[in-house]
């Protein structure tokens, strides 16, 4: 039961960061341009789907409380100003989708709020991220870092790398879904975002070892973790000849892959953790009766059905975006 | 633990909290009624029920949407600002409100893409059916809540074990008396919600004498579901009380402003109780009535306020007062739909301008009933946060700072305020405009998980509209 309700929540985060990953990457994008034309285009690209993209933030919230409260509660509570910043910037940039189309002279004033939004809500999580990779100061299972004890210049760096891993998933997104002008700076900008996502991962990577953090232990205690960035690197080969070649449906899969291997690797490293390294899997899992009573319903039933509908809703809007036909 | 981060933790999430249930609470009653206005088209074949649906499915959008966006920040606050409270009762509710975003996300998200752009696509009684599954979904939305929120307020199917609140029947805590009471409250009150602004809005276009055929739909469907409506709702009110007499007589007490042990009570009407003395200032009240209300007997001996100690009373003010405007609205809604139903059915509306300007004002008494409600349970509940429990006080984050929560209250309050400021005028500017360019043609966008996208295309011939009148 236990592990089923791991599984769920592994894979509603991993749904998240791709899903999400891209359309805030896309928010990030949207920054970079001025042209009203394709900045229309950009925001066609995803706007059917960001919305059913950020429910997966709100299933694993929920399933997180239910399924492992206590890691809701430090969690929650640790990071109460970032995730205060990343719902205000969710929410600011979620609004901008339909309100700067109703007006033309504060139009500025949403697209600011949707590219700081998407910016911001992308920094913390990758911040989050580095926070716990680096471990959270706690005593006896309870936060005691006070309100700013999960930064570090380690953490805010991985804000920085999320936000370049992102607008790279963004940008791969782009050129999937677009053509014309859009596409060909989307083509432009990657070769970039690739390089910086490397060097970022490469410094932390550095970073890790000269800090010594716990995390690089656990790695060199199982050389069997290495497949999972050996398959980065592959996906990250790929994506370099798909730039050469200009295959428009390579980039983001080849990127959503160097995502799940990075997912992967933070995942197997951390086990049996969920909370490295205070709080371990079985510790934080609620009472069986209440996983039981998640899984005969929701579990068994509604969640299948979920990623049934993802699949519907992404077949639904498949193929390019006309750059033409906008949606407003 | 810092007394400045707890007021503060309170009064964010009275903000938050608060501010969601306004929309839920219209939404709600809007989809039920949307059901009832597809199926009337379908037996009736009338195309005024059509531009009615076509017109309030709008309005829906838009408060479905505003709801969803509020509602996504109360499952953080749980973890944020009452991590103790989420770590202690996070066995039960979590399930529930997990329960909640599962189902409520399937029907809402499935359907109400049907709903949208679906018309031409489907058949006619399966868009009736997606229209019924999205108003289930909503319901069942609430239905989550009520249970989460009853267990909070009369805690029962669970053991304490390390500080922790483990669920041993989940039968007893779905199926507990309280929730079967309290659900068709807040069901009522969505109901009621959604009538008074059809009818609020039939009024209003009656009064600028347009739109005859759909005002004409909206005031009596308005009024004479309400007037069927508000007594139940009162009875419903009436059980909930007694729940309240037999498990949380301290709030009880505060709610009837009964400071001392009285046989039989008398019931306060009105009165300025004052806490210093522990009595009641200007107290106009009505012997025996009191123990009439609580006990259905002419003698028992109804408890008051001073048999508990200080530290276990709720505070007096908000219950009172609060219980009193509810009821208050609740009788002026009872006669408004009553009397106005009565003129209604006579064929008169349109000549009692008086009763239709007052039908008009009306819409705000519902919300102001279902929020002074929440007001009296919630506050009412206290010191309490997990009812005999687990203490509000010991319910918080206990190293969250003052200083952190000033942040999050004014960047909630600032954030909250100029999205819902934009979301109200917005819906003004639909019920301004009328159900103009009835048939209106599904808009391209429009898509199942993005609710406020259904307006884009109206609002943009709406605004000329509006412009040209104003």
């Amino acid at each position: 039961m236990v592990t089923f309700w791991v599984a769920v929540l592994a894979l509603s985060v991993l749904l998240y960061v791709l899903l999400d990953g891209f359309d805030l990457g896309v928010g990030i994008l949207f920054g970079l341009t001025r042209s009203e034309t394709r900045r229309r285009v950009m925001l066609s690209a995803v706007s059917p789907i960001w919305d059913g993209n950020e429910t997966w933030l709100v299933v694993t919230g929920v399933v997180l409380w239910g399924a492992f409260p206590i890691v809701y509660a430090t969690l929650f509570s640790a990071f109460y100003l970032p995730l205060l910043v990343m719902l205000a910037g969710l929410i600011l940039r979620g609004v901008a989708f339909e309100f700067r189309y109703k007006t033309e002279r504060a139009r500025w004033l949403w697209d600011w709020g949707f590219v700081g939004g998407s910016v911001a809500a992308t920094f913390i999580q990758g911040m989050t991220v580095g926070a716990l990779v680096e471990g959270l100061p706690t005593a006896n299972g309870q936060y005691v870092g006070g309100d700013f004890g999960w930064f570090s210049p380690f953490a805010a760096l991985c804000g920085v790398g999320l936000c370049l891993g992102y607008a790279l998933l963004g940008a791969g997104w782009l050129v999937n879904k677009c053509e014309a002008d859009v596409r060909d700076s989307a083509w432009r900008q990657i070769p970039y975002l690739a390089v910086g996502v490397l060097v970022f991962l490469a410094i932390v990577f550095i970073y890790a070892l000269v800090e010594n953090l716990p995390l690089m232990h656990r790695w060199i205690d199982r050389p069997y973790l290495f497949v999972f960035p050996a398959i980065g690197a592959l996906a990250a080969l790929v994506l370099a000849a798909s730039v050469r070649r200009r295959r428009d449906g390579w980039p983001f899969y080849t990127t959503a892959l160097i995502f799940v291997s990075a997912f992967g690797t933070l995942a197997i490293s951390f086990w049996p953790y969920m909370i490295p390294f205070s709080i371990t899997i079985d510790e934080a899992a609620a009472p069986h009766s209440s996983l039981a009573f998640m899984f005969w319903g929701e579990g068994l039933f509604v969640f299948p059905l979920m990623l049934l509908y993802t699949v519907i809703s992404y077949s639904v809007f498949r193929g390019k975006v006309k750059p033409t036909v906008g949606h407003y | 633990m810092d007394l400045t981060a707890l007021l503060l933790s309170r009064l964010q999430f009275a903000f938050t909290v608060s501010f969601h249930i306004i929309f839920p609470s219209f939404t709600i009653g809007l989809a039920a009624w949307l059901t009832v206005l597809e199926a009337l088209r379908l037996v009736t074949g009338r195309p005024a029920y059509r531009v009615v649906f076509e017109f309030w499915l709008k309005i829906f959008g838009v408060a479905f949407g505003l709801g969803v966006v509020s509602g996504i920040v109360m499952a953080f606050e749980f973890g944020t600002n009452w991590s103790e409270l989420a770590k202690m009762s996070g066995p039960i509710q979590g399930p529930l409100l997990s329960y909640e975003t599962f189902t409520a996300f399937m029907l809402e998200a499935t359907f109400f893409g049907v709903l949208v752009f679906g018309r031409a696509r489907v058949p006619a009684w399966f868009y009736l059916f997606a229209t019924g599954m999205v108003a289930l979904g909503t319901t069942f939305s609430a239905f989550w809540i009520m249970v989460n929120n009853s267990w909070m307020q009369v805690p029962v199917g669970y053991v304490m074990d390390h500080g922790v609140a483990v669920p041993t029947d989940w039968t007893r805590i779905i199926f507990s008396p309280v929730v079967w009471v309290r659900f068709p409250h807040m069901l009522l009150a969505a109901y009621v919600t959604g009538a008074f602004c059809a009818a609020a809005t039939g009024a209003w276009y009656l009064l600028r004498r347009e739109y005859s055929a759909e005002a004409h739909i909206m005031l009596r469907m308005g009024l004479c579901l309400a007037a069927v409506l508000v007594p139940a709702q009162i009875f419903f009110g009436h059980l909930a009380g007694d729940y309240v007499h037999d498990y949380q007589p301290a709030k009880f007490a505060a709610i009837e402003g009964r400071w001392h042990d009285e046989q039989p009570a008398s019931e306060v009407l009105i009165a300025l109780p004052d806490l210093g003395s522990e009595t009641n200032h200007y107290a106009i009240s009505v012997p025996i009535l009191g123990s009439l209300i609580g006990s259905m007997s002419f003698t028992s001996k109804e408890v008051g306020l001073t048999d508990f100690a200080p530290q276990d009373r709720p505070p007096v003010l908000i219950p009172f007062f609060g219980f009193r405007i509810m009821v208050g609205c609740g009788l002026a809604m009872l006669a408004l739909a009553w009397i106005g139903s009565y003129v209604n059915l006579k064929g008169r509306s349109e000549r009692s301008r008086f009763l239709l300007r007052l039908t008009f004002l009306s819409f705000p008494l519902p919300f102001i009933a279902t929020l002074t409600g929440w007001f009296t349970a919630e506050v009412g509940r206290q010191p309490w946060t997990v009812y005999g429990v687990l203490r509000t006080a010991d319910a918080m984050t206990p190293f969250l700072t003052a200083r952190a929560a000033t942040i999050s209250l004014v960047v909630f309050c600032a954030v909250y305020l100029f999205i819902f400021a934009f979301g109200i005028f917005y819906i003004y500017r639909l019920l301004r405009a009328g159900p103009v360019g009835s048939l209106v043609l599904p808009p391209t966008a429009a898509i199942p998980n993005r609710p406020m996208s259904v307006v884009d295309e109206p609002i943009a011939s709406s605004t000329h509209h509006v412009a040209a009148g104003e």
